[in-house]
């Protein structure tokens, strides 16, 4: 791929009918500050090269010179859909480098909470996915569910957005009086909504033209630029850290039942209470990348009903926050966590203080969105949206 | 110019109004004339304007209901009634901007041949029928005319899109070319085959076909033009540029397409222009199709509510098939937006395809069905359960009001072409006409 | 996969190119002299037994004490890491490498210290590598399009260098 130093010379150089537009970093439908320069004949786009940084915060420097539990609100800013899930990641990180392992009920409470978040976020892929391809209603459909989650959420630790909750050690506090039975009430609502959205979008006629056979990624090329998440699953390849991650995030779900969504054989597990893969679709398009979060938000539901079985009769408490200033112990550790969007990886390297000395933050949504360009070769205009929405990226955990 | 307004003003310029200065002025007269017109466009501007603050309020509740939210609920008191209002007023006092490089004369005048066209298409669009239609200018061609007219708008969003110097308006204006000109194909096709059975492009002719119970709309007239209303509504949503066919202006992709550049007043006046056109092309449909100022129930005539007992009866009629017309107008455009706010958006190279792959073909198949269903089963509608009633072989083409309704009805011409294959009685029939 | 036993295969078959290791470690590491990087990944990629398809990071560690006092008692030399976080997907197993660089190449403050580039070895260190060249100041050779990525083209300074400052002004924006 070659890329343009000053696109400016090469427009008024080239002189034919070739176009560059800059789609971004005010545009509606890239999911924040991206910014995509599209190299256009027309309809027709011949080359995207996507444009970074707009929202740069230079996390992994603020992570220099704060300890790992005052870092922690600075993860919820990264995946600011999942925060939770963030929190959870850079938490299990330090946990790895202290040996720490979380009490019995602990580690229930952070698989209600993690799956919990991300029905959240995979409900916002959807629903901005929706938008991406100019349908306004599935958004504020999934928005409608998404804030009954972000009720429980504030419930639970006073925030909607940035929560802090899940910390180094466990979490900040066990879960209110009450709390599981409204979690209860609300699964129970939620999953015959969900067969409403694949009525919605799933199965519809436009939705699937715009989406099946469009951005095709085979499962060499999903591995070769270190896509993860639904987008890698959404290729064909059965992979899920939930599964397959290193011992301290699979302990986790340890005695969990459930399935990778994974297409095998032609088939999604469980497939069969779902609406079929229609025809047109191609393994590894946006369709199976859609369809794929949409079978994991009932995979998280499932999930979460077990966990509250668990948490009502583990024994023990949620866990022990790490001290703010305690000093970390000698090393360095990489651990990889399944966040909605993907393998969020924290890498630590402590000189024995309490302050890291490096704290770098591996986003999934970054090399979700390096496929943008390989994938939007020869594309139509209109495909750009839907090609990245269907890798539901968030800039701020690009960016970082 | 035989409409109620002019008998209106007939009355109140001679003998009231002018005779008091002591002037004689008739409608007939050059100034009579003048005045008949800035009152119609007077009457039209204001039913687009209003009627565009009435659907953008209707926009704004039922995308609300289907997204589960109330939409407006305080402006106005009760309903959030007069949103647009406050929404308008807010629009023309926001700031007109125009970017550093464009073409500053065709953008200042784009948004007003869009509205222009938009409005001029009512001119020709009856709102009531009778002997003395409601109507602004009585056109023997009224459907060409409409949709010549509609057809127009297109050139208000290529100027927008062209001289806004921006990018993505010069795709929004560059897709809106490719989409209208291409969908006036199907759309004529469609628009055709009402006119084929009416046997005239006369708005008022078409529509006074239709008299009577809802069985005598040319909707049901056979099961050509039953799918042939499908196929005009379909192309009639791609050509005022609504989704799931909106990709003039599709705001994911490009924007916000040809309007990017405008605010405003400006934006204002498209606004207006596609709610003018989405009420414009849902009236054709209805006079065309759903039977025009004929409630389905033929009420004002059941009560003798027609011009033959006055003028008050003629009058009341009339604002009845008014109201018909209007809500027809109303249901169609409702049904556009709960559409808008359903489906996802198609592709410029889908909507190509179902322009040129789909609704042409089935237009001209369903064209060449309603002819043959003309021709062998004449006199008949309903799907050919019911015989037509002798309105509907009343051809016209006069400019002045149809004369009475001739109680024998005229049968269509091609009848007597076959030759072959008559019955005996037929047989006997021609050559009793023929003395 | 053991990591002892892969530290010899490795050193059975690049000899002196594996510098060290580190097995003691929560995550063992392999260190690789920065000139063969290539030839190591390439290997452990394609190797079947290893298969190490999928690139999870590359990133860098700046080593280097801006207290003096501190940097006297400091047990290193300063001086950059790059370090790769392997993983296969056929036999779910994960690697770490790394490689050391001097700070600045042959010391001459503000020359970038040069390491080849794995982006055609994976193609998710094609934006990794770009980021370290962005925050970190490494200039990685051959890679196909080598250009800042979270900062703005004409930023000066590696932010996530130790010894970095903030610049005082930015396009008329104060900085600190």
């Amino acid at each position: 791929m070659s890329t343009v130093d000053d696109p400016r010379t090469i427009e008024f150089d080239v002189r034919t009918d070739e176009m560059l537009v800059n789609m971004g970093p005010q545009h509606p439908s890239t999911h924040g500050v991206l910014r995509l320069v599209l190299r256009t004949d027309g309809e027709i786009v011949s080359e995207v090269t996507p444009h970074l940084g707009y929202l740069h915060r230079c996390a992994e420097k603020i992570g220099e010179n704060l300890t790992p539990r005052q870092f922690i609100p600075y993860t919820d800013r990264m995946d600011y859909l999942a925060g939770m899930n963030m929190n959870l990641g850079w938490a299990l990180a330090i946990e790895k480098l202290m040996k720490y392992e979380p009490p019995e009920k602990g580690r229930h409470l952070r698989v209600i909470i993690s799956e919990m978040g991300r029905i959240a976020s995979h409900l916002v892929g959807m629903g901005a996915y929706g938008l991406d391809l100019g349908t306004f209603s599935p958004f504020l459909y999934a928005f409608r569910e998404r804030e009954r989650i972000l009720d429980l959420f504030e419930e639970v630790c006073g925030a909607r957005l940035t929560y802090s909750y899940l910390t180094v050690g466990g979490a900040t506090a066990d879960l209110p009086p009450g709390w599981v039975e409204k979690c209860e009430a609300f699964l129970t609502q939620l999953e015959p909504i969900i067969v409403e959205y694949h009525t919605l979008l799933t199965t519809n006629s436009i939705f699937i033209k715009r989406t099946a056979g469009i951005g095709v990624m085979s499962a060499a090329t999903a591995i070769d630029y270190g896509t993860s998440g639904p987008v890698l699953r959404g290729s064909g390849v059965d992979h899920d850290l939930r599964r397959d991650g290193e011992e301290i995030y699979t302990a986790m779900y340890d005695g969990y039942a459930f399935e990778v969504i994974v297409e095998k054989n032609g088939h999604y597990p469980k497939d069969h209470q779902y609406p079929a893969v229609p025809k047109e679709a191609i393994l590894g398009d946006c369709w199976h990348r859609f369809y794929v979060r949409m079978l994991e938000v009932m995979q998280s539901i499932d999930l979460v009903r077990q966990a509250i079985d668990r948490y009502s009769t583990a024994t023990g408490n949620y866990g022990e926050p790490m001290k703010l200033n305690q000093k970390l112990p000698k090393g360095e550790v990489y651990l990889e966590t399944e966040a909605p969007r993907g393998q969020m990886g924290f890498y630590i390297v402590s000189n024995g203080e309490a302050i890291p000395w490096r704290a770098r933050a591996r986003s999934s949504s970054f090399c979700n969105l390096s496929v943008t360009s390989e994938l939007c070769r020869d594309c139509l205009i209109a495909d750009v949206p839907a090609i990245v929405g269907s890798l539901d990226i968030v800039m701020g955990e690009i960016d970082r | 110019m035989a409409s109620a307004i002019n008998n209106l003003l007939d009355w109140l310029l001679t003998s009231w109004l002018l005779s008091g200065l002591g002037l004689s002025v008739s409608t007939d007269s050059a100034i009579g004339y003048v005045v008949a017109a800035f009152i119609h466009i007077a009457l039209i501007i204001n039913l687009v304007a209003v009627g565009a603050l009435v659907f953008i309020w209707l926009e704004r509740k039922i995308s609300g209901r289907i997204q589960d939210r109330l939409g407006p609920t305080r402006v106005g008191g009760k309903f959030g009634w007069l949103q647009t209002l406050a929404d308008g007023l807010k629009l023309i006092t926001k700031e007109d901007l125009m970017p550093d490089g464009a073409d500053g004369f065709l953008f200042k005048i784009a948004p007003y041949i869009s509205f222009a066209a938009s409005i001029a298409a009512f001119i020709a669009i009856p709102f009531a029928g009778g002997p003395y239609p409601w109507i602004a200018q009585h056109l023997n061609t009224g459907v060409f005319f409409v949709i010549a007219v509609l057809g127009l708008e297109v050139f208000g969003v290529i100027l927008a899109g062209y001289s806004s110097a921006s990018k993505w308006s010069l795709f929004g204006a560059m897709r809106e070319a490719a989409q209208v000109v291409s969908y006036e194909v199907p759309l004529g096709m469609c628009a055709v085959v009402p006119v084929l059975i009416a046997g005239s492009m006369d708005m008022v002719v078409i529509g006074n076909q239709q008299a009577g119970f809802f069985t005598n709309w040319f909707i049901f007239h056979d099961p050509a033009t039953f799918i042939t209303f499908w196929v005009y509504f379909t192309c009639a949503l791609a050509s005022v540029n609504r989704a799931p066919f909106d990709l003039a202006e599709a705001e994911s992709e490009l924007v916000a397409g040809f309007h990017t550049e405008y605010s405003g007043l400006r934006w204002s006046f498209f606004f207006m222009a596609e709610y003018g056109s989405m009420l414009s092309v849902s009236l054709l449909a209805s006079i065309l199709f759903l039977g025009g100022w004929h409630g389905p129930i033929p009420i004002a005539s059941l009560l003798g509510l027609t011009a033959e007992n006055g003028d008050v009866a003629g009058y009341v009629g009339n604002l009845l098939g008014l109201t018909n017309v209007l809500f027809k107008g109303v249901v169609g455009v409702s049904v556009m937006i709960w559409i808008r706010w359903t489906l996802p958006r198609l592709r410029i190279d889908q909507v190509m395809a179902t322009c040129l792959k789909y609704c042409t073909p089935i237009a001209a198949v369903m064209f060449l069905g309603a002819v043959l269903w003309q021709y062998n089963l004449p006199g008949r509608t309903f799907f050919g359960l019911l015989a037509a009633p002798p309105a509907m072989f009343s051809v016209d083409e006069g400019w002045e009001a149809p004369p009475a309704v001739t109680t024998e009805p005229a049968k269509p011409a091609m009848v007597e072409v076959r030759v072959e294959g008559l019955t005996p009685q037929q047989v006997a029939a021609n050559q009793e006409r023929g003395n | 996969m053991s990591e002892p036993t892969l530290v010899d295969q490795l050193k059975q078959k690049f000899g002196a190119a594996i510098t060290g290791s580190n097995l003691e470690n929560v995550d063992p590491w392999i260190e690789v002299a920065p000139e063969s990087i290539v030839a190591v990944c390439k290997y452990l990629r394609d190797e079947p037994s290893l298969a190490f398809d999928y690139c999870n990071s590359v990133t860098a560690v700046d080593y280097l004490h801006t207290d003096e006092k501190k940097a006297a008692k400091s047990e290193w030399q300063p001086h950059l890491e790059v370090v790769y976080h392997l993983f296969s997907m056929q036999h779910k197993h994960s690697l770490v490498l790394k490689a050391m660089l001097t700070r600045w190449k042959d010391d001459e403050v503000g020359e970038l210290p040069e390491i080849d580039s794995v982006a055609h070895v994976w193609r998710t260190a094609d934006w990794h590598e770009r980021e370290c060249y962005d925050l970190f100041g490494i200039h990685f050779i051959g890679h196909p399009n080598l250009r800042r990525i979270l900062c703005p083209e004409d930023w000066v300074g590696h932010p996530l260098r130790k010894d970095y400052e903030m610049p005082l002004e930015y396009h008329g924006i104060r900085g600190r």
